[in-house]
């Protein structure tokens, strides 16, 4: 019974193969899954052929309970990069396992045509399509689900480095300016990214620059005091400027010792001490001249 | 999971070796500078306190990989006194001997997973992994 | 017994460790060192790690001793050119070597022991005789 179910699938999409895509495509028009905005309506054709053509071969292997099967490998590998395409392009999820879910209309309706008279062969090969396609839809989603984590993850790193520029002020002055919310991951680069600074240009101060940072929090305090202990260790002064009232007084609220770091309420006022540790002045080119 | 090596911990130049091969085997698995460092940090922390405490053991070295990420584990062994009080040896300033009792609380810290059973009269286990970021 | 290289440069000892010190190295370096202060009467002792890969608790404790004996002695330590890597783990560890005096490399410790003595400041733009 279930020999038979497999190898008439096997056949009906060998012979209808035509009719099929004609119908698949009428179905993804009439549901609305024509996306025209976001990809070309003959890029999608082309895509359903494709697809088509890759279901019949496998199909001829006539295992429809398991699309991790060798013979079932072309097919999951244009999926995966309809997918990939997909998630690129900014379509949802559920929007490409529908593009393969979109099929079972047309493969069942030509199921029953040549079917009409076997009603349990017609059941049978329908639970069959329906096993297969289900598994195929749930593999475009995992797909999808893995290009937009790395998406996310590529993003985040360029954030990273986006947000955490050393700046050097004057020889031997680095400046960090930071801005944004400040995690522990961010924070550990930051601090990383900063001491190799240091290490680099042979730096003597530092000023790291919070006006940017809307929050302090007691784990946020903490990693900017070892940043400042481990520049310390290194040889090189640091000084924390920007801190805004209300950071200062959260920062007594949370009964922080900030005594050993030197603190100034603006990058200005912390660039003036930094010149003063190096034993720069700054003079006016107006009273040098008198 | 597989075992690299097992190094036997008995003097204090076998503490040397300890970091050695624990540095090597971070820099093979693609760890960064600061994380190898961290790893042979609290790997010579532990061996010393196997060494001091535990009258020597050993120290074996795994490789932990899964589907999205690899670490490595560090498993101490001695036959020594055990510990009786394992919250207070962690502690920071805690201290039998004439450390400075940062050793093993230090340790924790500088590692993602930590774990120490011990027996008195038995001899103590510590477990640590850290993982690759 | 292998021994960590003391050298005097004027008034200054200078001590660059470049292997991985094990214990008994260490406590020797501790020894040596004193030693050398009271028969020199060196006035600044400069202790270059920047070719170490791992200073851990005891070899900070080392290091942290150095520097408080020299202190007792009248001797100004500087520790120069601790890598970041370090830097990180020795502050994730709990020691921060508050007592310790450090500069990002030779010159500048040697620069910062100038200072604290009060000697002539030497390649600066405004040295006062």
């Amino acid at each position: 019974m279930s020999l038979s179910s497999t190898s008439k699938i096997a056949d009906l999409l060998e012979k209808n193969e035509t009719e099929l895509l004609r119908n698949w495509l009428t179905e993804l028009e009439a549901s609305g899954l024509r996306r025209d905005d976001l990809m070309r309506s003959t890029e999608l054709n082309q895509q359903c052929h494709e697809f088509l053509r890759m279901f019949r071969s496998a199909a001829q292997h006539e295992n429809f309970s398991d699309v991790q099967a060798p013979e079932w490998g072309s097919v999951r590998q244009l999926l995966t990069d309809i997918s990939r395409d997909r998630a690129q392009q900014g379509f949802t999820s559920s929007e490409v396992a529908t593009f393969i879910f979109s099929f079972k209309k047309p493969l069942f309706d030509q199921l029953k045509r040549e079917l009409a008279q076997q009603n349990d062969l017609l059941v049978e090969s329908i639970w069959t399509v329906t096993d297969v396609l289900d598994q195929l839809g749930l593999w475009t989603t995992e797909v999808f689900q893995q290009a937009r984590e790395k998406v996310i993850l590529r993003q985040q790193q360029e954030l990273l480095e986006l947000s955490t520029p050393v700046v050097k002020l004057w020889e031997g002055i680095l400046a960090l300016p930071m801005i944004g919310t400040l995690d522990s991951a961010r924070t550990q680069v930051v601090m990383e990214t900063l001491l190799q600074q240091i290490v680099e240009t042979g730096s003597q101060v530092v000023i790291i620059d919070i006006t940017g940072v809307p929050t302090v929090d007691t784990l946020v305090a903490q990693y900017l005091l070892k940043t400042v202990e481990a520049a310390r260790l290194m040889g090189t002064d640091c000084i924390i400027s920007g801190i805004r009232p209300q950071i200062a007084q959260t920062i007594v609220h949370l009964g922080l010792d900030l005594s050993g770091v030197i603190t100034k309420a603006t990058l200005a006022d912390a660039f003036a001490i930094a010149l003063k540790k190096r034993q720069l002045t700054i003079v006016s080119k107006a009273s040098q001249s008198v | 999971m597989p075992i690299l090596e097992t190094i036997t911990i008995l003097d204090s130049a076998d503490i040397v070796r300890v970091r050695q091969k624990v540095r090597s085997q971070t820099v093979a698995l693609g760890f960064g500078l600061v994380d190898q460092t961290k790893i042979v940090t609290a790997a010579s922390e532990i061996a010393r306190n196997t060494l001091d405490y535990g009258g020597g053991g050993s120290v074996t070295l795994e490789v932990l990989e899964s589907a999205h990420r690899v670490g490595l584990r560090l498993t101490f062994t001695d036959q020594g006194a055990g510990i009786a009080n394992i919250e207070l040896a962690l502690q920071n300033g805690y201290t039998t001997g004439s450390g400075l009792g940062l050793g093993l609380g230090g340790a924790k810290r500088l590692m993602h997973e930590f774990e120490i059973t011990s027996e008195v009269g038995k001899g103590t286990c510590v477990t640590t992994v850290r993982w690759r970021q | 017994m292998e021994r960590i290289p003391i050298l005097q440069m004027g008034q200054f000892l200078l001590v660059t460790i470049q292997v991985d010190m094990h214990d008994r190295l260490a406590l020797a370096l501790q020894d040596d060192l004193t030693d050398r202060i009271v028969k020199t009467s060196a006035s600044g002792v400069l202790i270059d790690i920047s070719s170490l890969e791992i200073v851990d608790s005891f070899i900070g404790r080392v290091l942290g001793n150095i520097a408080t004996v020299s202190q007792l002695l009248g001797t100004e330590t500087v520790i120069v050119g601790m890598q970041p890597a370090i830097a990180i783990t020795l502050v994730e560890l709990g020691l921060s070597l508050s007592g310790v005096r450090t500069a990002a490399n030779i010159d500048a410790g040697m620069r910062l022991l100038q200072i604290s003595l009060g000697a002539p400041f030497h390649g600066g733009l405004d040295a006062n005789p």
